[in-house]
Parts: C-alpha cells; structure tokens; sequence
C-alpha cells in the first residue's frame, strides 16, 4: 500500500503521464478543434486538481468543469438559513461538520452564533453526537446532516445508533444529496457540453463502479473513477483521454484497489433502512425530486424538521454566482464578487468556504500561478 | 500538600507559600530569588532580546511533550531564532481551581528539565489560581531574555540564497490533534517540541552568519515563509518533492482535510543562508538528533519584489503561490 502511495506521487511517474495526457489532448484538438471538457464531480477532486498542479499544467489541453459535489455549495440558502436558525433555541446543542461553521446564512453564520453563546459543537465523528446527547439529557441535540452518498451511511449509522439506545433527544437535520439525479439533471439541461465525468471517489466506495451504467447506456457520456494522488488523477484523465478520442463511452474503474462493483453492500442497505428519497432543493437549481434522502415516516422522531419549526427571514440576494459554478457554467473568477468582496475571509457564498468548494480550490490554488 | 489547587492556593496566604516553596522553588532552584520582589541579573547593556509567549496547549499533556517542556522550549526557540543566546526566562502560571497538584508537580518538573536541557535558568515566577471554569486547566506565560550575538539584524537577503528546514513538518500539530482523542485515530508521532538554541548556535557558527532564523510555529512552513516573503519583500520558491513530512503525518493530513505546510512545529527552525554556506549549515544541523532530517528546500528567486511572494513547485514541476492560512479550523496547538 505504502508502495502504491509513493509511486501516486513520484515525480518521474506523474511527469510521464502528464507527457502522454498532453500528446492525447493534442490529437483531441486536432480531431475536434477544440479542447476536451472534462467534469470532476467530487469537491475533493476539485481541490486535489489544482493542489497538485495539474489544472493548472494542462491549462492549455484539456478545460476542467467542476462539478456539483460539495456539501456545503449545493445546499439551498433556505436549507443553511434554517439550520443556523436551530441554534437561536436555547434548548439545543448543534453538532455539525467544521465546514458549516463559516457558511454565511443571510443574517449570521453559525460561528458568529457560537460566539455569541450558542451552544455550537464542531464534530470530526459523527458519532460523537450520540455521547454528547447521551451525557445532556435536558438538551436537544441536532446533527447537520449534509452530504452525498459518502455521508449519508454515517448519517444511518446515528440513526441506527440511537434506535437501539431509545434516545428521544437526538435528532438530526437531514439536508443530503444523491450523485445520480444531480448529473442526470446536468446532462439533461445540457448547459455545459461534456466529453466525460471524473467520479467521485468516496462516493464510489459505497455506490460501487456499476452504479454509473446510466451514463454511457442513457446519455452516451464516459467517466472514471479515480484516486486524489497526482498520478492516480492523471492516469484517470489519460483513460478519459482513451475513450473521447476512440469515440467511445464507457465507465473505467481506474481506482479498482478501493472502489468495488457493486460496492459497500453494508452502507446502501444502512442508508435505505432509515431513509427514503426525497425532494431536495439545490443551490442555484431548485427542486429536484428524488435528489436527496430523509427520515422514513417510523423514524420520524429523529428528525428535527419535524420536531423544530425554524422561522427564517427572506433569503437576502446578492451577487454570488455560486449556483452556476456548481453547475459548472462558470468557472470561480468569472464571478463579479470572487476575490474582491467574496474571499476566505468574508465568504459570500458557500463555494469559497468549503474546503471542497471551488472557489476556495481557485483562491488557494489558481489565482497566481506562473 | 492538597491534592487539587484551591483558591487559596493563589490568596497569598500559607497555602501559596507552601506551594511556591515545595513545587516552584524547589524545582527551579529559586531560594536566593524567593527572598525579593524582583531577580537581579547582570546583562551586557544595549545587546539584550526580549520575548513574550503565552501557552493554552489542550490537552496539557500529549506523547513526549507537556505545556511545561513547550513553555519553556517555545520561548528559548524565539530567542534563538532572533540570533540570540537565551539566558533566563520567568514564568506567569494561571491555574483552575480544581487542578490536580500532581500534574502541577509533572509539568513544573517538565520545564525545570527543559530549562536545565536548554542550559538556561528560570528566575521569576507568579502564579494566580482562577475559579473553576475561568480557565482550562493551566496557562502558562513565558517571558525569555538573551543576549544577542548577530552583528547585522536586518538580514541582506540575495537571490539564489538557500532556504533550510531543519526537520520533518507537522509532527507537533498531528500529535495534538490526535492527542485529544476526540478523531478517532491513533497516529504513532510525538510532538517534535524541544530547545533550538545549541544547534542554531552551532549552525550559524559553522555559516558565520545567516540571513534570517524563523520557527514555523503556529500557521506552519508556509505562514512563516509567508511573513518573510511579504516583510523583506522576497520572491520564495519551495519544491513540494524535498519538504520533509514524517508517512504517518501525511496519511493523517490526507484523512483529515489537513496540509502539512500549515502545520505546527515546536522543535523546527527555517533558516536562509547564502547558498555557498548552505552546506556547511546543513552539516552541522545533522549533527544532532533535532537536525538529522534537516534539507535544502527551496531558495531566494528575487528581491525587491514590492509584494512578496511565496510560490510551491509541485511534484509536476508547475508552481503555484501559497498564501497565509484562511479560516481553516484547528484546536489550540500551543
């Protein structure tokens, strides 16, 4: 294992294939006249992208879009309003990941709550927030449930946990999203034109490779599944690569030690004990039904949408164009706000806090390059 | 003696003697000191560095390291970066009531040891005891005082100059995190914290002089190169391939969201050199167990830049620029 880290980071390897990644986008363009388009899905993908370079490497050969899976960027300004609502009650202990702490709600954050004296705690494990509901009986305690597939087990798991505890003070509020309904949408409104999908990692441990039949069968698009190491990244694109130019559509299972075909059984049957799909609303998008998961009827005693009504003012409107960088029609700089009023440390919009949103990918890591 | 401080343990009375003379005087050897307001020492006039840190480290005690040895380390590294030989150091201690007098006694002890290892003495001390939950534990104030020995304090930086790292990065911010048991993980690293100030001696000797000292404390490699870039207007160029971080480190920055270059250090020092001394710095940082990863890791690509800049060469050879630490959030680390 340790073995296959360092040869995902050796220099000679990865300049090898970023060479051979060049000569193939070369014939691309020669075949097409113009550059390859390709999607990274995942936010950790974005932000391993330019990390490592390779964006900005291959700036000249092959155009990355990214894509919809940051969390904290597709959730609805409604969605982030109420959740910091739910730490205006005094009643309440909010447990949630460190990303959504920063995210700016249209009146506070959810740091400025705890600064106030809001009882706000910033979870590595979720699982923590069963013991800390556990030891403060007197108190509700909400888990920010934001996330796609990756999450969404653990999310089950809570509830599982808590089930079998009989716990009448945990709750969480169940704001997820599915990998499947957001890219058909995306290639359905056919806003951006794509020659393939770089899928997510995570997710893809717990969907398994044959989860993305849809895409080559219904819509004639490739993907491949790959790792955050600069080799694994660029023996992805080089596969990608492959495929546009042979005209070919097909998912590639390019992370075979990791992700399965079928999957992690254990989680898809966790996550669809617990919830159903829902409706959810998206950043920028809208309703989009079946898109994301929530509380089963008999386990409505978990789920803090029910147990709590959180009054929220109107979402306030600015100029934040993060609905449309999530659905890769723009990329960060082209936003009137990016790095002027819009930076790290005054976020507007959700995508320049998440350590997975694009915009911080491109504040961090694209600006100045030379 | 109780087992817990008291807040009488701070009222002045016969509890605070009994403290300050079997745990405080005791180990730091103050009898001559304890009989007056203030210590008396003599300095070479107009060449004295000063330096103040405070240390809220959670938890207090973490692998191979307590706030006690940090205090103490994290102060005399200040000094000796500043190209000054530490000499004393006070200490202010801010304690809960509550607090069990037997890690007092462990971490008093920890900075007497550190104070000894470091060949300095600790020559005045307060100590106020808070109510419980004013504070977390214990926080500890140093104040260091040194003699300077460089001649030319604003460093005549050139291009090609070397930039060195002493050691691998990170060790000090994964141990805390992980020590605090709240991730889930177990990471075999101990903190790195410990005293600069014999091997910097020596490696400024063996270059005659160096440019700048910095520890990448708190903010980490890159902060600090950050703040060099900016202050004397620098063009810094770093190769990601020759930055050396610990595999345990990185796997645990993978798994947690978590970039080496902005971890903290407590035993690490960066050090600009011209470059043909670049060698003999190198060769004497390997001389001792603090310094035995020490590399080359970048160098000095212009001067005079009006905004300072400090740029990463990827393992793909394309650079990109590194800027301060933006609203990530880490628990206190020192």
């Amino acid at each position: 294992m340790l073995e296959t880290m360092r040869q995902s980071t050796n220099p000679d390897i990865c300049k090898a294939m970023l060479e051979a990644v060049h000569k193939k986008a070369e014939q691309f363009q020669i075949n097409n006249g113009r550059l390859p388009v390709y999607m990274e899905v995942c936010g950790s993908h974005t932000m391993a992208l330019a990390r490592t370079g390779i964006k900005q490497a291959l700036k000249d050969s092959v155009q990355f879009v990214s894509g919809p899976g940051c969390p904290v960027c597709v959730t609805a300004q409604e969605s982030i309003d109420s959740m910091i609502g739910l730490a205006k009650d005094e009643r309440t202990i909010i447990c949630t990941f460190g990303d959504m702490m920063r995210v700016p709600g249209s009146t506070k954050t959810l740091l400025e709550e705890k600064a106030s004296g809001k009882d706000i705690r910033v979870l590595y494990s979720p699982i923590e927030a069963i013991s800390i509901a556990e030891s403060n009986l007197d108190k509700e305690v909400i888990f920010l449930g934001i996330g796609f597939e990756t999450t969404i087990p653990i999310l089950a798991f809570l509830v599982q946990m808590a089930v079998e505890k009989q716990m009448t003070n945990f709750s969480i509020w169940m704001a997820t999203k599915l990998v499947e309904p957001i890219l058909r949408y995306l290639l359905e409104a056919a806003e951006v034109q794509l020659d393939g999908f770089i899928l997510p990692g995570h997710v893809s441990i717990v969907l398994g490779e044959s989860s993305y039949q849809y895409l080559p069968q219904e819509y004639g698009m490739s993907g491949v599944i790959t790792g955050f190491e600069p080799a694994e990244l660029l023996s992805g694109i080089n596969k990608l690569l492959d495929l546009s130019l042979k005209k070919e559509a097909a998912i590639i299972n390019d992370h075979p030690s990791i992700v399965t075909k079928q999957g992690n059984a254990v989680a898809q049957e966790l996550m669809h004990r617990y919830f159903y799909n829902s409706n959810e609303a998206w950043r920028g998008i809208g309703n989009i039904p079946s898109s994301g998961m929530d509380l089963k009827p008999e386990y409505e005693r978990f789920n803090a949408k029910t147990k709590y009504q959180v009054h929220t003012v109107t979402v306030k409107k600015t100029k934040c164009r993060c609905g449309e960088v999530i659905r890769g029609m723009i990329s960060p700089e082209k936003c009137p706000l990016f790095a002027k009023a819009c930076h790290p440390l005054h976020p507007i919009g959700p995508c320049m806090v998440s350590t997975e949103g694009s915009c911080s990918a491109y504040y961090h890591y694209m600006r100045e390059s030379y | 003696m109780n087992k817990v401080i008291s807040l009488a343990h701070g009222d002045g009375g016969e509890l605070s003697h009994r403290l300050i003379r079997d745990l405080f005087v005791k180990n730091f050897g103050h009898y001559k000191e304890a009989m007056f307001d203030a210590s008396y020492i003599q300095l070479p006039a107009n060449n004295i560095a000063v330096t103040t840190d405070s240390f809220v480290v959670k938890p207090l005690f973490f692998p191979d390291c307590s706030i006690g040895k940090l205090a103490v380390a994290g102060t005399v590294n200040d000094l000796a970066v500043s190209g000054a030989k530490p000499l004393y150091l006070t200490c202010g201690f801010v304690i809960e009531e509550g607090f069990s007098v037997n890690d007092l006694e462990k971490i008093v002890s920890d900075m007497a040891n550190e104070a000894k290892a470091a060949g300095i003495s600790i020559i005045a001390g307060d100590t106020k005891v808070v109510e419980k939950g004013s504070c977390d534990g214990v926080y500890i104030n140093t104040t260091g005082i040194g003699i300077i020995q460089r001649q030319n304090v604003i460093p005549n930086f050139k291009s090609g100059d070397a930039i060195i790292l002493s050691g691998t990065l990170g060790d000090h911010g994964i141990a805390i995190l992980t020590a605090r048991g709240e991730l889930g993980i177990h990471v075999p690293v101990a903190s790195d914290c410990s005293s600069l100030n014999s091997m910097l001696e020596d490696a400024v000797q063996a270059a005659g002089d160096v440019r700048i000292m910095r520890d990448p404390t708190r903010g980490g490699l890159a902060t600090t190169l950050v703040e060099i870039a900016e202050d004397f207007s620098l063009s810094l160029v770093i190769c990601e391939k020759d930055i050396p971080v610990k595999e345990q480190v990185q796997g645990a920055c993978d798994l947690l969201g978590f970039d080496p270059l902005y971890l903290a250090n407590e035993g690490k020092a960066i050090i600009i050199v011209e470059s043909e001394k670049k060698d003999a710095v190198l060769h004497a940082l390997h001389m001792y167990p603090e310094g035995k990863d020490a590399v080359c890791i970048g160098k000095v690509v212009k001067t005079e830049q009006p905004s300072g800049q400090l740029y990463l060469e990827t393992l793909l050879g394309t650079k990109r620029r590194i800027n301060r630490l933006a609203g990530v959030m880490l628990p206190r680390i020192c």
